[in-house]
């Protein structure tokens, strides 16, 4: 049975995409076959970031309305093995997602799939909703600053109320605090929300905490899942958390201000 | 005068605008709740299935003057007219101190029906003779003590056998557990930013935070086991002896029977991020230490 993991936020602007595009591949590299969907029907970008976008034939909203087979849709990634990419509609919007349609190809993919990471669009609407419906496990991306957090808040409760285990009664979603965008040296200024403060607010488990990077966007242009630069902090810290999502204790890293030697003070580190 | 007591000055008048339009979210909450429920039941059986507890109700007693079918009959239906709302299964203890006649034969059976034809349940009754006892033994009431002065009139060692029996027999009239459990209500996961619980009719007892952006209400006290960092809300219903409890103040608003401070007042508070509890005293909000 498929475990499905949505990837939420409530606001916008948060690495939703990123975070989905980094723990797909993660879980994918790790052997278990993932699909990735994008829920962001009419702003799609999961394609772009997973470098896609030129094979999308079939989308999310053609299945859902029978108008394509699931596996006309599948875009397969060419770098992973084993990870697949089910593209939003860009001409729909978040309506053409009905409830019964979004079960039937969850249903669908379960059959084969190891894991399904739903890429939620932002905000509280529909989209967003379809999105944690039928989910196990939800990761919460957050940015360490207050409206960020108070946003996350919101869809955890959302999440306890508003989705098919809280209505029959089911176990509880499993919920994770994925802290993104995340500068140990603005903390130290007092700038920035520190792990601990945003853990206190928000009081659930905390999966990882990615580094802010110049790689992140870097990778999001280049349509490279960030995870797949082993030089980049930000990649190593989402293969930690991926690691953690499949239940291994992964100490938590760079959360301290990095040291600079002498040479890269002089001539600046590219992290 | 302090900044602070100004404060209260001027914001002793004010009361919550629509406390009547606060509803209870039982919709959001509620899948949780019992959710928690049916998990609870899905587990193996471990530890005790219940717990006696010693409790103080208020209950509504009806004092008897004397029984005489009809005209008992005659004067609850002008009752239930004068206040309909009032006769809906509200259980009443049947007090016989004050009979006229104390040795008067009452037939507890046709009373307790034609007491519960107009919405009022007794579930015991209090005082009267030890033939009065049997009889109503008869009709499934246990019969509680009469009060103190007329106590010293029965023997010592009667009145203790009396008082276990009425004590085994009381834990088992529904009552009890039915207004116990309606009283209070208690959560356990965070109340998230968006999140509204009302506790109607009792008490909220919350063992998590209260995020900013979500709100508590209850007709009763509110006790938070962890920041209250939302809006609190005790007594919406007008009960100026609510008291909101919490371990530490960082809450946007708190409002007893409508008279509320706001974070702004609050933040200004030696108790802020501290322990305290939150009583009205004649109209004015008190924040002090607990």
């Amino acid at each position: 049975m498929a475990k499905i993991i949505v990837v939420t936020s409530g606001k916008g602007g948060v690495g939703k995409t990123t975070t989905s595009a980094a723990i797909g591949t993660g879980l994918a590299l790790k052997g278990k076959k993932t699909a990735i969907i994008d829920f962001d029907v009419g702003l799609r970008n999961l394609d772009l970031v997973m470098n896609c976008e030129r094979r999308v034939v079939y989308d999310f909203v053609n299945v859902i309305n029978e108008e394509a087979t699931l596996n006309q849709a599948l875009i397969k990634d060419k770098r992973t093995e084993g990870l697949f990419i089910l593209p939003a509609s860009q001409t729909r919007d978040k309506d053409a997602l009905t409830q019964e349609g979004v079960q039937r190809v969850l249903n669908e993919l379960a059959e084969t799939f190891d894991y399904i990471v739903c890429d939620s669009p932002a905000g509280i609407e529909k989209g967003a909703h379809m999105a944690m419906y039928f989910a196990d496990v939800a990761i919460i991306v957050t940015n360490p600053e207050v409206s960020s957090v108070r946003d996350s808040d919101r869809i955890l409760g959302i999440l306890q109320s508003k989705t098919m285990r809280a209505e029959t009664g089911g176990e509880p979603i499993e919920e994770y605090l994925l802290l993104t965008r995340y500068s140990p040296e603005r903390v130290e200024k007092g700038e920035m929300l520190s792990v601990e403060d945003v853990e206190d607010i928000l009081a659930i488990q905390l999966l990882g905490i990615i580094p802010e990077s110049k790689t992140v966007l870097k990778a999001s242009n280049q349509g490279v899942p960030v995870i797949l630069d082993d030089e980049s902090i930000a990649g190593q810290a989402y293969e930690d958390a991926v690691n953690r999502l499949l239940g291994e204790e992964v100490e938590h890293r760079f959360l301290t201000v990095a040291k600079k030697g002498f040479l890269k003070r002089m001539f600046g580190g590219n992290q | 005068m302090t900044k602070t007591e100004d404060t209260i000055e001027e914001l002793k008048n004010n009361t919550i605008p629509n406390r009547e339009e606060f509803k209870p979210a039982n919709e959001q909450n509620g899948g949780n709740l019992q959710s928690k429920a049916s998990l609870n039941n899905s587990q193996p059986p471990s530890g005790p299935t219940f717990n006696l507890k010693g409790s103080q109700l208020t209950l509504m007693v009806l004092e008897l003057h004397e029984f005489h079918f009809d005209r008992f009959n005659q004067q609850m239906t002008q009752a239930t007219q004068r206040a309909p709302n009032f006769f809906q299964q509200t259980p009443v203890v049947l007090s016989l101190e004050k009979l006229s006649n104390p040795n008067e034969n009452i037939d507890f059976i046709d009373l307790s029906q034609l007491c519960q034809e107009y919405g009022l349940y007794p579930v015991a009754i209090k005082g009267g003779s030890e033939e009065h006892q049997l009889a109503a033994i008869v009709a499934g009431l246990p019969r509680i003590p009469a009060s103190k002065n007329r106590e010293s009139l029965t023997p010592q060692k009667q009145d203790s056998s009396q008082n276990k029996e009425t004590k085994s027999l009381s834990t088992k009239a529904p009552v009890d557990t039915a207004t116990l459990s309606a009283i209070s209500q208690t959560v356990t996961r965070p109340v998230r930013s968006g999140q509204q619980i009302y506790a109607q009719g009792g008490d909220l007892i919350v063992l998590a935070p209260v995020s900013a952006g979500a709100e508590v209400l209850a007709d009763g006290n509110i006790h938070v086991y962890g920041p209250l960092r939302g809006r609190a809300l005790a007594g919406v219903k007008g009960n100026s002896n609510a008291r909101i409890f919490c371990h530490s103040l960082e809450a946007e608003l708190i409002s007893i029977a409508g008279h509320y401070k706001v974070s702004e007042d609050l933040r200004s508070q030696p108790l802020w991020k501290q322990p305290m509890q939150a009583r009205l005293d004649s109209k004015h909000l008190i924040i002090e230490k607990i």
